[in-house]
């Protein structure tokens, strides 16, 4: 007792607690910094995500008279649907451009086939006479009417309107000219161009040309390869769990099952895409780039993560509830199914979405067994081409269009709010589930 | 209220287990269905190979499509890929086109005949360049291969006549030739896995090395050495892997000055107001020189037809056709919009007609 101020309150025990006290500062300063920095980064990638994104959101379009001249497009009088859909569909809509600005006529006529071909370029090469070709090839009678179509402008002309082209090079170091400017800006002012919301980026197919592309074909790829992954996965992955943890006898074999789960999950994907092209594929002659044969790599590879979760799940629930249920006579099973897999499906739950959202974010498995493609059509069965979002917006960040960029940026906004949606759901279903002892 | 939701979800767990339980069996029985009667069911054109070509292909899918409304499924599997899924079989569930930014070797036509690939037609689409750029913010850099080799070897020869190796000791442009800008080399570039990195190795750095008199010599006495010493690229951090992804290195020259790039010409292309491609022995990266040849560094574009499978598929040929009009791959085609530099005129009459009369090529 008398020496104890001398242990406490002498100076070098003041030393040591200004010693304490200052590497516990320090350790929270060091957390708070490693917080700091992980959200300033996360704030980064974000920032940038969306600030180039959102302009992907809206895209300016063009209105046109045009004439649907018969002479063009059915020469000899007939309305065969195959001669309607290979007719000269630039050729109306060069005409129509020309007829907008006839001043063209002016011009020497080496500098009028330039002019016109520069003319033509305002509007999506492709997606103008492919608007009309679709019209005519679906109501054969338009044709020797003339109409007023909405189509897009070319993505060029949609970035100068944004902003993002750097006009003040030389004319020939852009590719835009001063021509197409002028004739921009006079659309621009009688209303003729204007800027909309972008539906084709929604509920398009996939295209070479960015004004027209979307990731419809993508989204319903991944839908169907995730859908298949969870009717494989889940069900497979929480059985196994259960039986692992309730009923597998305790011996070296079932020991070196467990490790070996554990390993699987850190195999590097990739690898299930070799697997699933030498298995799937080669083996049991499944069809290239199909979503079904996606959906079982990806299950592969959500597997681990859901056994894992699962069991960890399933240890959380107290052994009270168990035996409580085996002391009035449950059965077994009766315990596990009707006392502690509910108690434990939030848990379950949570990590079966957070694997599933995983799988989701995958590129490179699907990338041996041909999902990494472009498609003309949306994937309307298991069997048939799909690809998927991850892809697409690989694929699209690797063209060399300016427009493309912020199309990518604006698909990593689409995936991330599925993502956080998927997330979403995960907490939600926890906070509403959970049990607390 | 919180129980009933468990049970709800439980039951639902449970149905879906069910499901899962025949689903799979539903499709896996679908799915042999379909293999048993490929050939009738699998109507769309299946395409391979060449990230290169990729863009160019695609283009041509969707314009065929709108056309024709056939299906076209385009994979971006690189040239190796490509020409290894094509030549693996000669049923329908192999690919019927691939792409490839280089010519079939021999080695792998063999290998398609001996996996019974009846004739493969050979068409050349054009030519793609490759650019050696900076940022317009600094001024041109007007290179030659010989430059380019004492830029990037790994080892370089001690003089022009002496050709005892030592690691490159080049950090300044200024140090290759005085007459260069005193700016440190920095390029970034494609990593092995790329094609382009292939084509640039094989075109300018063995361009260059063959520009040195004692290499010349060696070239003709160890060829073997001389591939060695031509084709490897430092490792001292003046040459810088990017990855696969040409617009992040466009991105990296504008904010980097200093710096150069290579990659295909459509990223130039579709940059010019960002960035300029260097002269390199005195040519300008433009559509008219690589058309003609006088750019030194460009390759060649292709695509190989599986004859066996136009019989049964008569899309094929309509498809290549497609790619062989005048209005796609020729000037003022919508191929050229997109950056591919046409053959010239003997050379597409040539190609077309191996089209038409589906010609198989030997090599």
């Amino acid at each position: 007792m008398a020496n104890q101020p001398s242990i406490h309150a002498g100076v070098r025990a003041l030393a040591r607690l200004k010693k304490r006290r200052r590497s516990e500062a320090i350790f929270r300063a060091f957390g708070i910094a490693a917080i700091v920095f992980a959200m300033c980064a996360l704030a980064w990638l974000l920032g940038s995500i969306i600030g180039t994104g959102y302009k992907a959101f809206y895209q300016h379009s063009l209105t046109l008279e045009v004439e649907l001249t018969e002479s063009i497009l059915a020469p000899n009088g007939s309305r065969d649907p195959d001669t309607l859909r290979r007719a000269n569909y630039r050729r109306i809509m060069q005409e129509a451009m020309f007829t907008r600005f006839p001043d063209i006529e002016g011009l020497s006529s080496a500098d009028q086939r330039a002019a016109k071909r520069q003319n033509f370029d305002i509007m999506s090469t492709s997606g103008g006479p492919n608007y009309i070709r679709q019209m005519v090839f679906k109501d054969p009678a338009m044709v020797g009417q003339t109409i007023t179509v909405r189509i897009p402008t070319s993505d060029i002309v949609d970035q100068y309107l944004k902003g993002n082209l750097n006009v003040d090079v030389p004319e020939v170091q852009r590719k835009i000219s001063d021509r197409q400017i002028a004739w921009v800006k006079t659309l621009r002012q009688s209303g003729e161009i204007k800027a909309g919301f972008n539906k084709r980026l929604l509920f398009s197919t996939d295209s070479r040309d960015p004004e027209l592309a979307g990731i419809a074909s993508s989204f319903v790829g991944s839908l169907m390869t995730m859908f298949v992954t969870f009717l494989l996965a889940f069900p497979v992955g929480v059985g196994a769990a259960i039986w692992l943890d309730e009923f597998a006898p305790k011996n070296k074999a079932v020991d070196f099952i467990e490790i070996n789960i554990n390993n699987l999950a850190a195999v590097p994907s990739i690898v299930f895409g070799l697997l699933g092209l030498a298995v799937l594929l080669n083996w049991a002659g499944m069809p290239r780039s199909a979503p079904i044969v996606g959906g079982i790599v990806l299950a592969l590879r959500t597997f681990p993560t859901i056994i894992i979760a699962t069991r960890s799940a399933l240890r959380a629930v107290p052994p009270s509830i168990r035996d409580g249920a085996l002391s009035v006579g449950a059965s077994h099973v009766q315990a596990v199914f009707h006392h502690k897999l509910p108690m434990a499906a939030p848990g379950i739950l949570t990590g079966s979405i957070i694997g599933m959202a995983q799988a989701l974010g995958e590129t490179a498995p699907l990338l041996m067994i041909g999902m990494v493609a472009f498609l003309t059509e949306i994937p309307s069965s298991l069997t048939e081409p799909a690809t998927a979002l991850p892809v697409q917006i690989y694929l699209w960040s690797d063209s060399a269009e300016q427009a493309w960029s912020e199309r990518t940026s604006a698909a990593i906004i689409i995936l991330l709010m599925v993502l956080v949606t998927m997330n979403g759901i995960a907490i939600w279903l926890r906070s509403r589930l959970e049990k607390r002892w | 209220m919180k129980h009933s939701l468990m049970i709800a979800l439980l039951s639902s767990t449970v149905m879906l287990t069910a499901c899962g339980g025949d689903k799979p069996a539903e499709t896996r029985a679908e799915t042999s269905a379909v293999k048993a009667t490929a050939p009738s069911e699998q109507t769309e054109i299946r395409i391979v190979g060449s990230s290169t070509v990729y863009p160019f292909s695609t283009k041509v899918a969707q314009e065929y499509k709108n056309k024709t409304g056939q299906n076209v499924v385009v994979e971006s599997t690189g040239s190796g890929g490509g020409h290894k899924l094509f030549c693996d079989g000669n049923d329908m569930s192999t690919p019927d086109i691939t792409n490839s930014s280089r010519r079939q070797k021999s080695s792998e036509l063999k290998k398609c005949k001996a996996n019974g690939v009846g004739g493969v037609v050979e068409v050349k689409i054009g030519y793609d360049g490759i650019v050696i750029a900076n940022s317009r913010s600094t001024e041109a850099m007007p290179l030659t291969l010989k430059q380019i080799y004492m830029a990037f070897a790994k080892d370089v020869p001690v003089s022009d006549t002496d050709c005892t190796m030592q690691a490159n000791p080049y950090t300044l442009w200024s140090d290759i030739d005085p007459t260069m800008p005193k700016t440190k080399i920095e390029a970034f570039g494609p990593p092995p896995t790329s094609g382009t990195r292939d084509a640039f190795v094989e075109v300018a750095m063995e361009g260059g090395a063959k520009q040195v008199a004692c290499l010349a010599e060696m070239k003709n006495s160890d060829g073997k050495m001389f591939k060695n010493i031509a084709h490897t690229l430092r490792e001292d951090g003046y040459w810088i892997d990017s990855g696969e992804n040409d617009n992040a290195i466009v991105q990296t020259l504008v904010n980097t000055p200093t710096a150069i790039g290579i990659f295909g010409y459509s990223f130039l292309d579709q940059n010019g107001d960002k960035i300029r491609g260097a002269f390199v022995d005195g040519a300008e990266p433009t559509f008219e020189n690589i058309a003609s040849g006088a750019y030194p560094i460009s390759r060649s574009l292709f695509f190989y037809i599986k004859k066996s499978h136009v019989a049964q598929k008569s899309v094929i040929k309509d498809f290549a056709l497609e790619f062989t009009d005048e209005g796609t791959w020729g000037p003022g085609g919508y191929l050229e919009e997109i950056g591919l530099v046409p053959l010239p005129d003997a050379q597409r009459v040539k190609y077309r007609a191996a089209v038409e009369n589906m010609t198989p090529y030997s090599q």
